[in-house]
């Protein structure tokens, strides 16, 4: 418990995590799983964020002379948690265009219902 | 010759390269060029699979010569050479048979956008072949998963569209997971440069809470990397996946994309965890049973398909089952089994998704069996190089499908105990339900139809890559040991 509390913020990553899983596998609606497939992004990048900074300590931008490693945060933990983001963005935004061309074809966008309308319209080749 | 050191970076370089140009070249030039730039490839990657034979050593190619632990890498040794050249003579082949149905399948304009993500895809393949960087990996994972959706909606029918959101979802679940095992060896290791993390692993696999640490992040990226390669019981995407899209994507999809994400899986158990350390942990023994599940259900998934189509995708899920057995068997043999059975099946697999559709068209565009009946009579071509692989999947001698079946019974016969009893029956069974899906299709399409169709021939852009393609088949079921021998010197030179 006291772990826990100490470590209260990747707990809270943690939990975000399992939320947009559970969002992004069980959610029939396509526009949750993506909201939930952000969420689950945040909680990594959240995560790696939370584990990369150290209270106290500065960016890694040298002022004053001071030279000592002690006295900054190390910057690729950051730098990762922005390339995640650049990644996440990517994948949202071509599933967004996916999710616009499958409503305009079947007009929901509850999966099951999508599945129902192909098997019927569409016949098996 | 220490030129040849720059040649895994050139790879990846100028397939993003040619990924850009395509865009802006037109369909048919894109066409071509792409065809030029992959036989370079393959120049490439076989003299990288030359000099590290000849030196009997890996060497590491440092971006920017940052020395580790900073900076990034690729590394590449005869396994990783000699993989990425499997994949790239695969992937021309069926960029050379698939084009015309490239060509019917979209729309004019479009057609240099799709040798524009083969070629981005071959960027990402080859990055992750080579990376000696988890995090490199991740990225080009994530480029993988997305060129493969794209190669996916290009034809434009609501079906393939339907797939490619499965597909995507199943895949973004696996790519999350895959983040996350990533993040947490990150934060206990605070290295990404894949060797200096295994340092790390050796000396906190002592400590007991570490060790919880580091087995729930292997098995994190174990379950990622198993969904996006379609282990038992994720692999209920392929049949959509496969038998919607264009037969180059198909091709691609199921012989290149999900065999990657298996070697990267095999690169990490290797040189991020250690073999000795993995061989140690539990989750060997699941993969093992995944793996053997995969095996039999996929093949009855395969027996009770309609369609060609959809049996040789179940068929798959099958294989992916061989390679993971392979895995979970451990040691050199079995992760030399299951390196084997990736190149195998990629060349037999590929050559099956390239020829059923022109089956199809000889039997009025169906891929239905009751409507194949008699095709291979009227389309003679195909007909062949749909019967070669057939005996190969089943595991007739001669063929590459013989020698892995061949590699993992050797491997289990090391291993001894229940496994050895396990394996055999597996195999046996597998064997066997392979046989009777292939075999019950050869005999109806070899069957003569009521209707006598005229005889349809093929030029030599469907002959030469099918000929290429059967021909590595056949050189791998007679020289397997060749193979096996490269494999093993790879997996040597791998840690």
């Amino acid at each position: 418990m006291e772990n826990l509390i100490a470590n209260s913020t990747e707990a809270v990553a943690v939990i975000l995590f399992g939320i947009g899983f559970t969002m992004l596998l069980f959610h029939r609606n396509l526009f949750r799983k993506l909201i939930g497939l952000n969420i689950m992004d945040t909680g990594v990048f959240l995560f790696l964020a939370s584990m990369g900074y150290i209270e106290g300590r500065k960016a890694p931008i040298i002022v004053n002379g001071v030279q000592s490693t002690e006295a900054y945060i190390n910057p690729v933990p950051a730098s990762l948690v922005l390339t995640g983001i650049v990644v996440s963005v990517s994948v949202t935004a071509i599933m967004l265009s996916l999710t616009v061309r499958l409503y305009m074809r079947y007009h929901t966008l509850n999966l099951d219902e999508i599945y129902s309308i192909a098997d019927h319209r569409e016949d098996d080749r | 010759m220490d030129f040849i050191r720059n040649f895994p970076m050139f790879s990846v370089v100028l397939s993003l390269f040619s990924g850009v140009l395509c865009t802006m070249l037109r369909g048919k030039t894109a066409k071509i060029y792409t065809i030029i730039y992959e036989c370079a490839l393959v120049a490439m990657v076989s003299s990288v699979l030359w000099y590290t034979a000849d030196a009997g050593k890996s060497f590491t190619y440092v971006l920017g010569e940052f020395p580790a632990p900073w900076g990034n890498e690729l590394r590449a040794g005869t396994l990783e050479a000699s993989l990425a050249l499997v994949f790239i003579v695969v992937m021309l082949c069926a960029v050379l048979a698939g084009q015309r149905y490239v060509q019917e399948d979209m729309d004019e304009s479009k057609i240099n956008i799709y040798y524009a993500i083969v070629n981005l895809m071959t960027a990402a393949l080859m990055a992750m072949t080579w990376t000696n960087d988890i995090f490199s990996g991740y990225v080009f994972l994530e480029i993988l998963t997305l060129t493969s959706c794209g190669v996916l909606i290009v034809r434009e029918i609501g079906r393939t569209t339907l797939a490619a959101v499965r597909y995507m979802i199943l895949n973004l679940v696996g790519s999350g997971l895959f983040l996350l095992g990533v993040v947490l060896l990150y934060d206990i290791t605070g290295n990404l440069l894949m060797v200096p993390m295994r340092a790390e692993i050796a000396m906190l696999y002592q400590d007991p809470g570490a060790k919880t640490v580091l087995i729930m992040a292997t098995g994190i990226l174990t379950i990622g990397l198993s969904i996006k390669s379609g282990l038992f019981p994720f692999h209920y995407w392929m049949p959509d996946t496969y038998g919607w899209a264009t037969p180059t994507s198909a091709a691609l999809l199921s012989s290149l994309v999900s065999k990657s994400y298996i070697f990267l899986l095999i690169k990490i158990y290797w040189r991020v965890i250690g073999i000795d350390i993995f061989t140690d942990m539990p989750i060997r023994n699941i993969v093992f049973v995944l793996g053997l599940c995969g095996m039999i259900f996929g093949s009855v998934s395969a027996i009770r398909a309609e369609n060609i189509n959809r049996m040789v995708a179940f068929s798959s899920a099958a294989q992916i089952g061989y390679i993971y057995m392979g895995i979970g068997l451990g040691g050199t043999a079995g992760y030399t089994a299951a390196i084997f059975h990736i190149m195998a099946h990629a060349v037999t697999k590929s050559q099956l998704f390239l020829t059923t559709p022109r089956l199809a068209d000889v039997s009025g565009d169906s891929l239905r069996f009751k409507n194949l009946q008699g095709c291979a009579l009227a389309d003679p071509n195909a007909g062949l190089f749909f019967l070669l692989p057939s005996l190969s999947m089943i595991g007739i001698p001669i063929f590459a499908g013989f020698s892995s079946k061949l590699f993992f019974a050797m491997a289990a016969a090391d291993r001894g105990g229940i496994k050895l009893i396990l394996v055999m029956l597996a195999l046996a069974a597998s064997s066997l339900l392979n046989a009777m899906y292939f075999i019950r299709t050869l005999i109806r399409i070899y069957t003569p139809a009521q209707r006598a169709a005229a005889k349809v021939r093929h030029g030599l852009d469907y002959n030469i890559p099918m000929i290429v393609l059967t021909l590595a088949n056949l050189a791998m079921g007679l020289f397997s040991w060749v193979f096996a021998q490269v494999i093993g010197q790879g997996l040597g030179m791998f840690m």
